[in-house]
């Protein structure tokens, strides 16, 4: 099998947080502007780039941003306390590293506690190994923001990594807007900012590019390890075509849709009725007066780790399903 | 004092008419277009000599306050509360009903009444009435109706080094730089809007950006200041007489970064005092304009202020001189067109 672990390493070793995907829009724009007809960076920063047909105008969307820590404050020993961007576990979190946009890297760590599973973010901190304010301040500054630091993993079944989530939603894209060929439709592929925190990169770019079907590619949860929480949804066994999560409850001639094209072209696919979370469908499908919306999901396990995992083969499935459904005449 | 005038007014999310009314006649001169859009928005246009960036600065008119829901048979009134308001300071706190604004007070059963279990918790809406001092149900109603909005009463007082206590002060502070930055003489044009309802949802802001479509705004806001002994320093948001406070991120907006640095680097090059807003707690208008059509840039620059949704919140005048300041000069800055 295929799998292009060189350009999915890359894109989960770039800074990018939510409010700050400047690193990664311009790594995907130089990845993806040859095979494209126009790009665009719109205000809040999303990358929009197009491949023009004469059919109906599909938007597809993998956000960009990752879940990220912000400093709000620096002691006179040099520790930084912060506030999270995005869904951010104070448990997930002890113990790990974190990098800043500049490079400088420190620690998570917490005031003792009597109850770890009662650990709050406000009794946490970062050792960024300095020793005062003073030195803290030429590295660091309140409202700089830092990611987790995690190295890039992989077997012959899966890659596992920080920030899964969604680069390998950008990766599925990037792939897919490479082998589309042969497509009448009017195709906008949007690499969104700001998921993590509200949806609100695809709402605005949804609102501009006014499509007639949308679709997100993101990560979604699994339901296959030890006494995990009881969710049809496993690693290594396709493609997932999402029927609802929180956000949405997807339209259903859009999943009927890509479950035919899946069936049509022996892509093996399994339905994703998610009972939390949400993605970029759930923002374009209200915009304006309403458009036709589903998701694509990659099924992953520790979501919000440092070390999420993803099945190769499903990862793959994703594409083809992806090119197949954008190659018909919708 | 216009702040006096801005703070004493009414304008319970939802009827922000009085406050509206003394800023259509404070700001009307000033000008070149004014309109009040369906919701109740002051959308309010100054041409200066410089027309773009299309910049919008925006402070919300609303603040929290109740609504009456059920008079008593002996005339004492049912209500409940309009945006968020902590239950634990409503006891005993004096008040103005409806349009005739009728004087009443929160009343509760005295302590000496209270069971011991109950004095340990706080009193729930359901213990608490409005007492307007009438003897019925039939004398009450010719006062007061279901629906009515209550403020409370609280007068504006000057004390303490330069501090002033008001009610409102979240976010008439922010009404009262907008005005004063409309009556100042500012070569760049921008349109200054008023919004309704944000304490309530930023119900306002959408429907104004939609129509304004910025590609820049400024929000004014009153904010959360909690600068006591007893807060860790890392928890403390803002504090009093540190400068305007620039927000990093709430619950509804992750500033632009590099608008936010922008607006540090005038304050830096002019010697303006700031602060950061530490915390990503609350929202404000500014999660409904940066995301209203294909989306645009914002910033929140604040006036610190202690104890606010209650009837006494505290600032301090250096805090709003320097806001004022460090507004001009980002007006000037951005005329200057290197942004």
């Amino acid at each position: 099998m295929n799998f292009n672990s060189e350009l999915a390493k890359k894109l989960v070793n770039i800074y990018s947080p939510s409010g700050d995907e400047n690193n990664i829009r311009e790594f995907i724009k130089d990845e993806i502007k040859d095979f494209v007809d126009e790009v665009e960076i719109d205000s809040l920063g999303n990358l929009i780039a197009r491949k023009k047909g004469k059919g109906k105008k599909i938007m597809l969307a993998a956000h960009m941003d990752q879940i990220g820590l912000m400093v709000t404050d620096i002691d006179d020993k040099g520790f930084l306390r912060f506030t999270n961007i995005g869904g951010i576990s104070p448990v997930l979190s002890l113990g790990q590293k974190v990098i800043f946009k500049n490079g400088t890297v420190g620690v998570i760590f917490a005031e003792p506690v009597d109850n770890i599973g009662k650990l709050k973010l406000e009794n946490m901190f970062i050792d960024i190994g300095v020793l005062n304010k003073e030195e803290a301040e030429k590295k660091v500054s309140i409202g700089d923001i830092c990611v987790y630091e995690s190295g890039f993993s992989e077997n012959d079944n899966v890659i596992f990594s920080k920030c899964l989530d969604d680069r390998i939603g950008c990766f599925v894209l990037i792939e897919t807007l490479k082998r589309v060929k042969n497509s009448d439709n009017d195709l906008y592929f949007v690499f969104t900012v700001q998921e993590e925190v509200g949806l609100r990169g695809a709402r605005t770019s949804a609102y501009k590019i006014n499509p007639d079907l949308g679709i997100a590619i993101d990560v979604t949860s699994s339901g296959d390890t030890p006494k995990a929480k009881r969710f049809a949804v496993s690693l290594n066994k396709g493609t997932a075509i999402k029927v609802k999560d929180n956000s949405i409850l997807t339209h259903p001639k859009v999943r009927e849709l890509m479950a035919e094209v899946a069936e049509e072209n022996s892509i093996p696919y399994q339905m994703e009725v998610l009972e939390f979370g949400g993605t970029d469908s759930g923002a374009i499908h209200l915009t304006r007066e309403g458009i036709p919306t589903g998701a694509i999901s990659i099924p992953t396990r520790y979501v919000h780790s440092t070390v999420e995992m993803s099945s190769k083969k499903d990862i793959n499935y994703s594409v083809d399903l992806l090119v197949k459904l954008l190659e018909k005449t919708i | 004092m216009l702040l006096k005038k801005l703070t004493e007014a009414s304008g319970v999310s939802g009827n922000e008419k009085e406050v509206r009314d003394i800023i259509i006649e404070e700001i009307k001169e000033y000008v070149d277009n004014i309109q009040v859009d369906k919701i109740g928005n002051i959308i309010a246009y100054k041409k200066g000599r410089k027309d773009s960036p299309r910049l919008m600065i925006t402070a919300h008119m609303d603040e929290v306050g109740f609504i009456i829901t059920g008079i008593n048979d002996s005339g004492l009134l049912k209500f409940t509360t309009v945006g968020g308001i902590d239950h634990r300071i409503l006891v005993s706190k004096p008040v103005k009903v409806g349009k005739k604004e009728i004087p009443g007070v929160i009343g509760a059963k005295p302590i000496h009444l209270q069971k011991k279990e109950e004095r340990l918790k706080t009193l729930s809406l359901d213990q608490l009435y409005i007492d307007i001092g009438v003897n019925s149900k039939e004398e009450a109603e010719g006062l007061v109706s279901i629906g009515d909005y209550v403020t409370f009463y609280s007068e504006y007082v000057e004390f303490g080094n330069d501090l002033i206590k008001a009610k409102a002060l979240d976010n008439r502070v922010g009404c009262n730089l907008l005005i004063d930055l409309l009556k100042s003489n500012t070569d760049l044009s921008f349109y200054a809007v008023f919004t309704v309802m944000e304490e309530v949802g930023l119900v306002g802001a959408g429907p104004a950006a939609y129509t304004v479509e910025p590609e820049i705004s400024i929000i004014l806001e009153g904010t959360l200041c909690s600068d006591d002994l007893d807060t860790e320093e890392h928890l403390i948001p803002t504090k009093l007489k540190q400068g305007p406070a620039i927000s990093l991120l709430d619950r509804t907006t992750l500033f632009n970064i590099d608008f936010r640095k922008y607006i540090v680097n005038i304050a830096e090059k002019n010697g303006i005092p700031y602060q950061f807003r530490k915390t990503s707690f609350g929202g404000n208008d500014s999660g409904k304009i940066h995301q209203a059509k294909s989306g645009s840039t914002t910033a929140t620059i604040s006036v610190p202020c202690r104890y606010i949704h209650s009837p006494i919140s505290v600032m301090a005048k250096e805090d709003y001189k320097n806001t004022y300041k460090l507004l001009k000069f980002i007006l000037s800055e951005i005329e200057k067109g290197d942004f």
